[in-house]
């Protein structure tokens, strides 16, 4: 709480880097207790959101191709993983990182992390292209991102995603695969279980186990 | 949140489902039955949030990255010059019995409906989905049993509007009924009200007319 009164103090300096500096405070708590854990760098989600802004207000070249550099080789690997072929997934990701910046004034940091939005972005394309399909969305809530979110909310929920990042990084191998497989694998777990030789029942209850440690760990 | 909520949703749509709409591995009919159920359910559509989340860090802790050529940065900064910056206004929709995402595939809410008679006044309207699966529309008198339809896969029904009644299990709008080979039931329409749902099966689909009909019996199909 104090982490979020100093923020509040603090309106008139940079709220991005203060909120870095909070964060990596905060990190270094939580790296303290979870060692065992391979956390990435916890100023990293709001340093992404700091590009996403940069992206969006000043149309900046620089914050997109760091962005870029991190990202596009994820979305490529994700689009091979589910079936494309190089040449096709080099251009689907181009198409990806162009939406990024097109429509880099939708993206709300107070609803996800800079990754989450990414991936999000990556599977519509994926299903578009690959799968030839229409993705059907939820009606549009009524209310858009805002143009001034409070820096708290957004702090609170890029910490969350790091804390589900570290509860994913220290699942137990076996379950880890599946939820990856699940993600990226383009498989259902049908054909999990074909590719794997578990029982479908096993691939089941793996998966409600790990779904069941990241509730956990977010609480 | 929804004006139109008066009934609180008890039948939700599970994590297996939620999971694999955010992986983005259900076939499209699927696909329209999730986004028609969140549009009506808050818990729901922060749950599938969460799951898109889940694939956010698994994008972000991927060990297989694949490097991109040095032209492709460069590739992607031309297809945003080329492009116009897109500022979406958020789709107007009218509220009405059909959620949003349902009134795209129908172009419209319930009078855009095209409705096939299939006999006892039940009718059906077929959404134009990909065929690994199929998403229908259908109207049921108040009081009468839902026709025939096997399970030879998996079939979710949401209510729309009405309601009904199965196994002393009560289904209203924004319900969610999920049956499998396992499961034979009869649900009937509630007694007070027209019932129409949205139904979605990955099993083939049945036809009304007789020769289809025939062929699907002896061949199988």
């Amino acid at each position: 709480m104090d982490m979020l009164a100093s923020l509040e103090k603090n309106q008139s300096s940079d709220p991005v880097a203060e909120a870095r500096r909070d964060m990596s405070k905060l990190d270094n708590n939580l790296k303290a207790r979870n060692r065992h854990v391979n956390s990435d760098d916890g100023s990293a989600r709001m340093l992404w959101v700091g590009h996403m802004a940069r992206i969006r207000d000043d149309q900046d070249r620089t914050a997109f191709a760091e962005l870029f550099a991190h990202f596009a080789p994820r979305v490529k690997g994700f689009l091979i993983k589910s079936g494309a072929d190089v040449t096709l997934a080099e251009e689907c990701t181009q198409d990806v990182m162009a939406t990024l910046w097109n429509k880099a004034h939708m993206f709300d940091a107070t609803r996800a992390s800079v990754a989450t939005w990414i991936f999000t972005i990556a599977r519509n394309r994926k299903i578009d292209l690959l799968r030839r399909q229409r993705r059907p969305e939820p009606e549009d809530l009524p209310w858009g991102p805002e143009a001034e979110p409070d820096q708290a909310d957004v702090l609170s929920l890029q910490q969350e995603s790091k804390i589900l990042g570290e509860a994913l990084a220290a699942l137990p191998a076996s379950q880890r695969e599946l939820i990856e497989k699940a993600y990226f694998g383009d498989l259902t777990h049908s054909e999990i279980a074909a590719e794997t030789g578990l029982p479908l029942g096993t691939i089941k209850s793996r998966i409600r186990l790990a779904l069941d440690r990241l509730r956990h760990a977010m609480k | 949140m929804n004006e139109q909520m008066t009934h609180t949703i008890k039948h939700h749509i599970n994590d297996a489902i939620l999971m694999a709409y955010s992986a983005g591995t259900l076939p499209e009919a699927f696909n329209l039955m999730v986004a028609s159920h969140l549009s009506l359910c808050d818990g729901c559509r922060s749950q599938a949030a969460s799951f898109d989340a889940v694939g956010g860090e698994v994008l972000e802790q991927m060990t297989e990255t694949h490097a991109v050529s040095d032209a492709c940065l460069e590739a992607t900064m031309a297809l945003i010059a080329g492009g116009v910056v897109e500022r979406t206004p958020v789709k107007d929709h009218p509220r009405g019995v059909l959620p949003a995402p349902l009134q795209d595939y129908v172009g419209g809410d319930l009078s855009a409906v095209k409705w096939k008679p299939m006999g006892m006044g039940v009718k059906q309207a077929i959404l134009p989905t990909s065929r690994d699966a199929s998403a229908r529309l259908l109207y049921i008198p108040a009081g009468v049993a839902m026709p025939d339809h096997g399970h030879r896969g998996t079939e979710m029904t949401m209510v729309l509007q009405g309601a009904f009644q199965d196994e002393g299990d009560y289904f209203a709008r924004g319900d969610v009924e999920f049956a499998d080979e396992d499961l034979t039931h009869t649900p009937v329409a509630d007694i007070h009200e027209d019932c129409i749902c949205l139904a979605v099966t990955d099993a083939p689909l049945r036809f009304n007319t007789m020769i289809p009909r025939i062929a699907q019996r002896f061949l199988r199909i």
